[in-house]
């Protein structure tokens, strides 16, 4: 992994968004849009980035919001790697977005419609709602011939998108891929939606107190928007150019649920295959394990059930592990999530200090019987233990499970 | 009012500005739209909807097609904007 990209309710770069997790900043506020009034949850963590200032505007209007984050955070992670010289044939793009972002083109587009008629759509109205749309930019932009992907497993997906990403370096298809995702979904529909399932946390007259990850008075997650991206090449093409190493993308497991369309499984099953699934990958024992940065939404079942997973998955190992919930600070960006907190593993592994936290006033008793070492405040990490190992774990609707395992370099 | 051709010129100027991402200073009346100006066919539907919302004019399909230089762009809209008038 040699370049990072971020753009986040905490911060428009991966600088200012970990310097904002270390500090336990939160990104939720209080949506006081008139369009919130009659919506039952009113808080969300929006991206405050001026996106105008880094898009020309004829390239903005033709791109979904998601779209804009996911292209702004590739060229940073692409910026960060130094913006490697690689034959286009030799340079994939591997990036996801849920398509929530793209049901708000839809909406506008059928308006349109009914109003004005056919021909004042947007031609730009597919590619702007179609999910491949953001790699299919950042592949354009980088003139990646080696093949742009899209992975689909709702708040997984960029987790999956990242270890496809690995998959193509392995097979030989590539030598450089930008991988990664991102969201923007904060509009009424999308968070209607989500409120009716009552997974949304209602905490309206306290959006900062809101996210609050293995806490007993969590009550839902907070929706965010952002993107994440990581810059992935083969050793041999990182070394050959002298890139600078931030960690090694070690291993990736999947597993799925196969419980229920939105709900996790409550054992934590399939969590912990998938954490098993990226040790046997990586061929490295739980020892080495130093972070673990936790899907956590700051959902009732979830976040037990995850809690359970890692210890079940990790055994008595555990107590060597500082687990972090950054959704706590960010919020639930969805699309987005596996590849922030990707960035945010790498960081942490890189500084060797886990991120807080916040709200966790009163661990819930199941977590707490779990066994797992929760940060609170920012933990320094075991950064003398050789090949530290910190885990990345995603879980998305339909009970997709991916964990990323990265190295320190 | 009728626009002028000179006022046609600078306002479809700015829709492939704002619209198409081309430089102002580019644009002259012998510019080919596609080729010169490397407007893809979506950007063109995209600049054509500007320029219909802006002068208040209707540019079919079928008359888009003898469309291929900004100059043949302004005579048109010249051209329907002066039938409009009188």
């Amino acid at each position: 992994m040699t370049g990072l990209g971020a753009v986040t309710p905490l911060g428009d770069d991966a600088p200012s968004t970990w310097a904002g997790l270390l500090a336990g900043k939160s990104g939720v506020r209080a949506l006081d849009e008139s369009w919130a009034d009659d919506l039952p949850v009113r808080i969300a963590a929006p991206v405050t980035t001026d996106l105008a200032a880094l898009i020309p505007f004829s390239q903005m209007r033709r791109m979904d919001r998601s779209e804009q984050l996911a292209l702004i955070a590739a060229r940073q992670a692409w910026q960060d790697a130094g913006a490697p010289q690689v034959e286009s044939h030799r340079l994939g793009v591997s990036v996801a977005t849920t398509g929530l972002g793209g049901l708000g083109v839809a909406l506008d587009a059928h308006d349109i419609l009914r109003t004005r008629g056919w021909r004042r759509l947007s031609p730009f109205t597919v590619p702007m709602f179609m999910p491949n749309g953001a790699a299919a930019w950042i592949g354009i932009e980088l003139g990646a011939r080696a093949g742009i992907h899209t992975a689909a497993s709702a708040c997984a997906s960029s987790a999956e998108a990242i270890g496809y990403g690995m998959h193509m370096i392995r097979s030989g298809r590539a030598d450089v891929v930008v991988a990664g995702g991102a969201e923007a979904a904060l509009f009424p529909l999308n968070i209607a939606m989500f409120a009716v399932m009552r997974a949304l946390s209602c905490r309206n007259d306290d959006p900062e107190r809101a996210s609050r990850p293995f806490d007993k008075a969590r009550d839902g997650f907070v929706l965010g928007e952002g993107a994440g991206a990581v810059v992935l090449e083969s050793a041999e093409h990182a070394v050959r150019r002298g890139a600078n190493v931030l960690a090694v993308a070690a291993g990736v497991g999947y597993a799925s649920d196969a419980h229920d369309v939105a709900q996790a499984a409550p054992d934590g099953a399939g969590c912990a295959m998938a954490i098993q699934q990226a040790l046997a990958d990586a061929n490295i024992a739980p020892e080495h394990i130093v972070h673990i940065n936790a899907h956590a939404t700051s959902t009732l079942v979830g976040d037990s059930a995850e809690a359970k997973a890692i210890s079940r998955a990790i055994g008595d190992a555990v107590s060597g592990i500082i687990v972090s919930a950054t959704k706590s600070m960010t919020g639930h960006l969805v699309g987005g999530a596996g590849a922030i907190e990707s960035v945010a593993a790498i960081c942490a592994l890189r500084d060797s200090v886990a991120p807080p936290t916040i709200n966790l006033d009163d661990p819930d008793d199941e977590v707490v019987a779990a066994g797992i070492n929760i940060a609170a405040e920012p933990r320094e990490l075991r950064s003398q233990l050789r090949s530290a190992v910190a885990l990345s774990n995603s879980s998305g609707f339909g009970g997709h499970n991916v964990t990323l395992a990265f190295m320190a370099a | 009012m009728v626009m002028t051709e000179d006022e046609i010129f600078s306002c479809f100027a700015e829709i492939l500005e704002q619209v198409g991402g081309v430089a102002v200073g580019t644009v002259t009346y012998e510019a080919d739209i596609t080729d010169d100006l490397e407007i893809s066919s979506l950007s063109l539907v995209e600049i054509i909807v500007a320029a219909e919302d802006k002068f208040a004019v209707e540019i079919p399909d079928e008359a888009l097609k003898e469309l291929r230089t900004v100059g043949d762009f302004v005579s048109y809209a010249q051209r329907v904007l002066c039938s409009a008038a009188t």
